[in-house]
């Protein structure tokens, strides 16, 4: 079936009567074509991402909501530890630092910089999320269980949905050093290490108003 | 491999039949058939796709009808004895839901998937898994929500599920818990299916194809599409909140605790009022396409049809506590929500104004499909007039939760959304199939619409402005509701019959001969300037535009002595042009295993929420493979992918990524 004859492509001078710029493909180079000039698994993750804002937001509206309505059991001025969650905090600002490098290595083609950045940015987001479940099991020991009130609800909900996208990034983060460095994402490289550095940036900023709103500010 | 290419001489053979895809790095050879049920449950072309949805949309069509029927024939004397209390909170649940999640978006969500990617001279989606992921996570939610009649109970909170009533102590069954799962599943379909269709959009469009020479059904849908984005997490927060309490014991909606119950009413509303315009707005571009093809005459005031649209996507976020001005937010609140909502009905007004000027002057063509979309301006009309006077707070408050509120969102939702799908179905039945419907068939199918909608919600106006209260399963006799009552049930049997001619006049068309012209309708838009139904690739060469309407402008070109408008070409040539210059490589992604494989975990997780955590284990692990392999299948073109390049050229043009 390969070796169908095929039809040679802008011989047709009647085409150009009625359709002068008919032999569009000719011209353009091989390769995708987008409209906007960004690539299309950019533009969509910026998309999932305009809409994880909505997402934090009403569950941040939630924890605001019910800031100083809770009646019984521990409020958050007494189990909250702001010098410890300020240094996690600082770990997971960090590890934005190291996902740029690892951005910048990818785009330099820098293999071995890549992999060692981007297990960094792992590390340090583990880090977070070790010392959250510390934080977690310490609140838990102090009697604010999930259900004991509405603060210990929309706490745990709210920072828990913020820990679940830090551990689903660090497994993104390590799947990608395992899985591009053996050759089997196709495309480039470069591209992907940018995507989930877009997410990772995200949630750093996310965690940025959490923890503003959340510890800083008190109720 | 991903790539699945086919000489252009050779165009009646399906893509994958050219060239076998090779190995996958996945843990499986890719699919590769191109005929049977695997060429329909692994494919990933859009427009097999946007059939499968349209098919389930109206399977859940049928069976959401006939849950209306019930409550119809439960209300149609006093006293009904039909159905018991619980069983009709739960057939109203389930119609509500049904209709709006399981049939007007994917019915939308069918015609973007199958006509946007035709619309703008693309040769799919952005991301055609992505795209299959859609509609299988579609059909699992669906299925999901109808397994909770068979496992103790359907939900019986009403479509928006008000807590507290829907916590645990008035909603003990797990009907509840089937719902919020099945909706985190559709709106999990939603979501990818949004971001696929703006990237689409977005950046697929042909060259030349800016965005105000897109066609208007093209930028309907965006605009849903965006609202899509921005409404699912809020519903999603929401449905996260009431399970998180149901099945883990949380405090959200626990008033004893200091809970507050207008926190569930926020949220919903936030998504639910974008909602109404995500069911409303495609029907809208439908109905901007169809009534200038039958008026032949270009859409009056292309720019205003369109800024109206998007006006009325970004108003929809400012007007969602008019559902909500009975729960007592303080005047403030009341007022402002009001002024917002009488704003919102002047763009609204626009589109109208447009498509009566569309109309104005134009020699009318009445097929059933303009028939469909001047119904959807006349009852749409009343169901917004109707609307306006819930604007004003004062006689809000006297109507909230009676009938009147049940008549309008049915004159705007069944005289709107689905008068303008099936005006979508008609016009668009010869392109998808080949085949045209019967016209004096869907006469009788819109009369008995027609008659059948205004004689069911009609009524419901006077029956709501007597004080017949909504979401009751009885009322007494004796209170002068007997009379419209009996007229409104009637009407609805009147209705389920027009929808039935539409099922009879859909089989005899698809057992009959593929009759249809190339270009029925005198068509404008690219959609028509291929083959019908069309080829798997959809164009042999991408076109350039030059202008709105472009197949018009191809068809026809104004006479320079006279200057009237004189044909130029017929579709026939115009197509023959193309085919005579068609592109050597055209990468068309191949079929996939995994966007089944993921959707399949989410109802197993879902089941293990309610039931016991080590199934969700199960299906977290199937999703996690499915995940992974999908991600190491190549998703994008090889060079080594193509066939030995043919022809003088030799250059390729591949389809993006394949998400």
């Amino acid at each position: 079936m390969a070796d169908v004859t095929l039809a040679p492509a802008g011989e047709g001078a009647h085409e150009h009567e009625i359709e002068p710029h008919h032999d569009y493909a000719a011209e353009e180079p091989s390769g995708s074509h987008s409209s906007t000039g960004l690539s299309n698994n950019k533009l969509g993750m910026w998309l999932f991402l305009g809409s994880e804002c909505l997402l934090f937001g009403g569950l941040i509206s939630t924890y605001m909501l019910y800031r100083g309505r809770t009646q019984s059991g521990p409020r958050p001025e007494t189990v909250y530890d702001i010098p410890f969650t300020s240094v996690s905090s600082f770990v997971l600002l960090m590890s934005s630092l190291t996902m740029v490098l690892a951005v910048s290595a990818a785009h330099r083609g820098d293999d071995r910089r890549t992999r060692l950045w981007l297990t960094t940015t792992a590390l340090l987001g583990a880090t977070f999320v070790g010392g959250q479940v510390y934080e977690f099991t310490a609140f838990y020991r102090e009697g604010l269980g999930f259900t004991t009130n509405l603060f210990g609800s929309s706490f745990y909900t709210l920072t828990g949905f913020h820990g679940a996208h830090v551990t689903i990034g660090i497994i993104m983060l390590m799947s990608l050093v395992v899985i591009t460095f053996r050759g089997r994402i196709s495309g480039s490289k470069a591209e992907v290490i940018e995507l989930i550095g877009l997410y990772w940036h995200f949630v750093d900023i996310v965690w940025i108003v959490i923890f503003t709103l959340v510890y800083l500010i008190p109720s | 491999m991903a790539i699945v290419e086919q000489p252009p001489r050779n165009l009646e053979l399906p893509p994958a039949s050219v060239v076998a895809p090779r190995q996958a790095l996945g843990a499986f050879r890719r699919p590769t058939a191109t005929t049977g049920w695997k060429s329909w449950i692994f494919t990933i072309d859009h427009k097999k796709i946007g059939l499968m949805y349209g098919f389930t949309a109206m399977t859940f069509f049928v069976v959401g009808g006939c849950e209306a029927l019930l409550i119809r024939l439960q209300l149609a004397r006093p006293n009904g004895t039909i159905l018991s209390a619980g069983t009709y909170n739960e057939m109203f649940t389930m119609h509500g839901t049904t209709m709006i999640f399981l049939f007007v978006m994917p019915m939308v969500a069918a015609l973007a998937n199958y006509m946007v990617p035709l619309q703008i001279g693309a040769r799919d989606v952005a991301f055609p898994r992505l795209n299959a992921f859609g509609y299988w996570t579609f059909l699992m939610g669906g299925l999901f929500l109808y397994l909770s009649p068979f496992l103790g109970g359907s939900p019986d909170c009403g479509w928006f599920c008000y807590s507290p009533n829907s916590g645990p102590i008035f909603s003990p069954t797990h009907g509840v818990d089937f719902w919020t799962l099945a909706l985190q599943i559709t709106g999990i379909a939603s979501l990818t299916g949004a971001i696929n269709l703006i990237v689409t959009i977005l950046n697929m469009r042909a060259p030349g194809m800016s965005l105000m020479k897109m066609p208007i059904f093209t930028w309907m849908v965006l605009v849903v599409q965006f609202l899509l984005v921005f409404a699912v997490p809020v519903i999603t927060v929401a449905l996260f909140l009431l399970s998180f309490q149901r099945l883990f014991g949380a405090t959200f909606f626990d008033v004893s605790a200091g809970a507050d119950p207008l926190l569930w009413q926020h949220l919903f509303w936030i998504f639910g009022h974008p909602e109404v315009y995500i069911l409303i707005l495609g029907s809208f571009g439908i109905v901007s396409e169809v009534l200038p093809v039958f008026s032949r005459k270009p859409l009056f005031g292309y720019p205003f049809v369109v800024f109206s649209g998007a006006a009325i996507g970004f108003m929809g976020w400012g007007v969602w506590a008019h559902h909500m001005f009975a729960s007592g937010l303080g005047p403030i609140s009341v007022a402002v929500f009001s002024a917002t909502t009488m704003f919102i009905a002047v763009p609204t007004g626009v589109k109208i104004i447009n498509w009566l000027a569309t109309m104005w002057g134009g020699s009318l063509w009445f097929t059933t499909a303009m028939c469909f979309a001047i119904g959807l301006v006349v009852e749409f009309t009343i169901g917004g007039l109707s609307g306006v006077t819930h604007a004003v707070s004062p006689s809000d408050t006297q109507q909230t939760d009676t009938y009147y509120i049940v008549a309008h969102f049915h004159y705007v939702l069944f005289g709107g959304a689905v008068f303008g799908l099936f005006a979508g179905f008609y016009y668009w039945w010869p392109k998808v199939f080949g085949r045209l419907l019967n016209e004096r068939l869907g006469k009788w199918n819109f009369w008995f619409m027609v008659v059948g909608i205004n004689l069911t919600f009609g009524p419901m106006h006077v029956l709501g402005l007597q004080g017949q209260a909504r979401r009751t399963y009885v009322y007494p006799a004796n209170q002068g509701f007997e009379f419209w009552n009996l007229m409104s049930t009637i009407g609805a049997f009147t209705l389920a019959v027009g929808v039935l001619l539409f099922i009879i006049n859909a089989w005899r068309s698809l057992r009959g001969p593929r009759n249809a012209p190339l270009d029925p309708w005198d068509a404008r838009s690219y959609e028509w300037m291929t083959t019908s139904p069309p080829k798997p690739h959809n164009f042999d060469a991408i076109p350039v535009t030059h202008s709105i309407d472009e197949f018009f402008h191809r068809k026809y070109a104004e006479d320079e002595e006279t200057g009237k408008l004189r044909q130029v070409a017929t579709a026939e040539e115009i197509l023959a042009e193309q085919e005579a210059h068609a592109e050597h490589h055209i990468h068309l992604p191949s079929p996939s295993y995994w966007p089944l494989v993921v959707s399949a975990g989410l109802p197993i997780v879902a089941l293990g929420l309610i039931y016991n955590h080590v199934i969700s284990v199960i299906g977290a692990i199937v999703i996690l493979l499915g995940v992974y392999g999908w991600a190491q299948e190549p998703s994008v073109a090889d060079a080594e992918d193509a066939d030995p390049p043919g022809g003088p050229g030799g250059e390729s043009k591949e389809l993006a990524t394949i998400g």
